[in-house]
């Protein structure tokens, strides 16, 4: 018996090595680029990325946040797209999740492939995009960021199938009672599916935190881009955050900081998220293992 | 009241689940089936002064240019080649990590190796690609260090297309694993425990267990999830290929995937009409997979079916 107890906590030992090292390489690159932040720039051109810097320095951040306005409004436009679109694809998705779960609607077969057909097959990006720039005009405002991507048919299913498991009793009481169809939807269905949507709504804000994609397809105007979209350009072209030209004026060129700053502005970006997001981590893992989202 | 009760309502409840629905609906016919009227467009040559209606026709002109190009062979190739390992490494790694983890006995740990593994899947490729430069960078990077070290010469991996599909993948497994781990892990907590309990009985030992009683009972959703990954297999992530090359020209052999194609052609070439063309083939293409694969899917469990 000891023995077994003995060999299966060498097992144990292994294991969590084993996982100790697939966590430290999973966190390597984040640590990285932290670490990249804070050396001084010649250290860095003299040793190359290292994980321990010998010297410390917070000069890229006093560079990159010399002129923050570029960033600021980088994090305004992701924060109100992010959280428009949240809450109105969450709402438009349940309202159309509801009447496919709610039995006696006709139309429901119709609505169900209406919505399926277009996970079979789609226009792709040209039509799209023609239909966006040269038909309804959205470039360069706020409605691009939102409209475009406000609904996913597979999140409808998802909520479909858990408003589906409401007993329908609940309805049927609530109409004999005389409420109408909106009643019901805003008074039981919502505060029901409350696990359901808040899955949902957590996906559709972090997809539209990290969205990249619009701002470079439709947006030209420099205060309507993304954060995401931003540092994308700011990867190429360091100069982008540094319209401060007193900064550089008074400031040795040769030390300027932009591989550094490069990544200083990745931690801008990238830090909050992610020390935002683990904290809900069990709504990421329920919206994978919800189950069937048969159609 | 009474009225009220008994009374039939203005709208009849039909009408209202429809009103409910309506709008939503049409953002889809808006955004969704428009588009798909608009691929007209690659049956011509596309003039933005003369527009969708006005431009010429040019029949299958577009489609047989790209098919007779070089581009074609390669961004398929290329496509099919990536994914293909992806679907490979990304399920091996993912089974491996949820079935090492699942023989985890502190509940603590396993949180804190779940909670670090799904954390780069919070990341937007665009950050992702910050990191790959923080490593891969010609002179400064992490890799070509390493290499010096060793006193090898330093490479400069923005050029030297052959290394990418092993980076591209590497990018991949670490940005997935966490997340795709997880379905497997739920569903070995579901694998009944007796059946573990007869092979310690049977003196099986622990690579034993995993072939004869993990693998067998949950080999239908690892099927399950392969068949519904090859169904999307000509549709290539845009960010991870765009992004963690940093779109360099000197890559395309190995990185051009039918997404970059297209996009490129549209908004660097601005050929319209040949990049819709691809686009439909595309579509077309993958459309048939799904259905196919998943009809294999329904043969084998009709609950994990799309449809």
């Amino acid at each position: 018996m000891i023995k077994i107890n003995k060999r299966n906590s060498t097992k144990q030992i292994i294991l969590n090595l084993f996982f100790t090292v697939i966590c430290a390489l999973i966190a390597y690159p984040f640590v990285l680029m932290v670490m990249a932040s804070i050396t001084p720039e010649n250290e860095l051109a003299l040793s190359g990325y290292k994980l321990i810097p010998k010297a410390f320095s917070l000069e890229a951040y006093r560079y990159v946040l010399s002129d923050p306005m570029a960033v600021l409004n980088g994090y305004k436009v992701t924060a109100i797209t992010s959280v428009a679109t949240m809450v109105l694809s969450v709402l438009c998705m349940a309202a159309t999740a509801y009447p496919l779960a709610r039995s006696g609607f006709k139309g429901k077969k119709f609505v169900s492939f209406y919505l399926f057909f277009t996970m079979l097959f789609s226009g792709g990006l040209v039509p799209s995009y023609i239909l966006i720039t040269q038909y309804l005009k959205l470039t360069d405002t706020y409605w691009v960021h939102i409209l475009p991507s406000l609904m996913n048919v597979w999140y409808i299913f998802m909520m479909r199938t858990f408003m589906q498991d409401i007993p329908g009793e609940i309805f049927e009481s609530a109409e004999i009672d005389g409420a109408s169809e909106f009643l019901i939807f805003f008074r039981i269905v919502i505060p029901l599916a409350k696990p359901v949507m808040a899955t949902i709504a957590l996906f559709m804000f972090l997809g539209k935190w990290n969205d990249w994609m619009t701002s470079m397809l439709y947006i030209n105007d420099q205060n309507l881009i993304s954060l995401q979209y931003l540092l994308q350009r700011v990867l190429k072209e360091i100069q982008l955050v540094l319209q401060n030209q007193n900064y550089v004026s008074n400031v040795d060129l040769t030390t300027l900081p932009s591989e550094t700053a490069r990544m200083a502005m990745a931690i801008i970006v990238a830090g909050p998220a992610l020390f935002v997001f683990p904290f809900f981590q069990k709504y990421f893992v329920k919206g994978l293992t919800v189950g069937s989202v048969k159609g | 009241m009474e009225k009220k009760k008994r009374g039939k309502p203005i709208l009849s409840k039909n009408l209202q689940l429809w009103m409910l629905c309506i709008i939503p609906l049409l953002q889809i016919f808006i955004f969704a089936y428009i588009p798909m009227g608009g691929l007209v467009i690659a049956f011509k040559d596309y003039n933005y002064s003369k527009g969708i209606f006005g431009s010429d026709w040019v029949g299958f002109d577009n489609f047989s240019v790209f098919l007779k190009s070089a581009d074609f062979i390669r961004t398929t190739w290329n496509t099919l080649y990536m994914n293909f390992l992806f679907i490979i490494f990304g399920t091996v790694a993912a089974l491996l990590v949820a079935i090492l983890l699942f023989s985890i006995k502190s509940r603590n740990a396993t949180k804190v190796y779940q909670t670090t593994m799904i954390m780069p899947y919070f990341l937007s490729w665009v950050v992702v690609s910050y990191m790959a430069y923080a490593i891969l960078h010609p002179s400064y990077g992490v890799l070509n260090g390493i290499l010096a070290s060793f006193g090898l010469e330093k490479v400069d991996w923005y050029s030297k297309p052959d290394a990418w599909p092993a980076i591209l993948t590497v990018c991949y497994i670490w940005k997935h694993v966490g997340m795709d781990s997880i379905i497997y892990y739920a569903a070995l907590m579901g694998v009944d425990s007796s059946l573990y309990e007869a092979a310690d009985l049977d003196g099986a030992n622990a690579v034993q267990k995993t072939f004869y009683v993990t693998l067998p009972t949950i080999s239908g959703l690892i099927i399950i999830m392969t068949i519904l990954k090859i169904g999307g297999i000509m549709r290539a992530d845009f960010g991870l290929f765009y992004q963690i090359s940093r779109d360099a020209g000197a890559l395309y052999s190995k990185t051009d995937v039918i997404d970059t194609y297209i996009f490129r052609t549209m908004r660097v070439i601005g050929d319209m009409g040949l990049s819709s063309a691809v686009g439909f083939m595309q579509s077309v293409v993958g459309c048939i997979l799904v259905i196919v694969t998943n009809g294999i899917v329904s043969k084998i469990d009709s609950e994990k079916s799309l449809f």
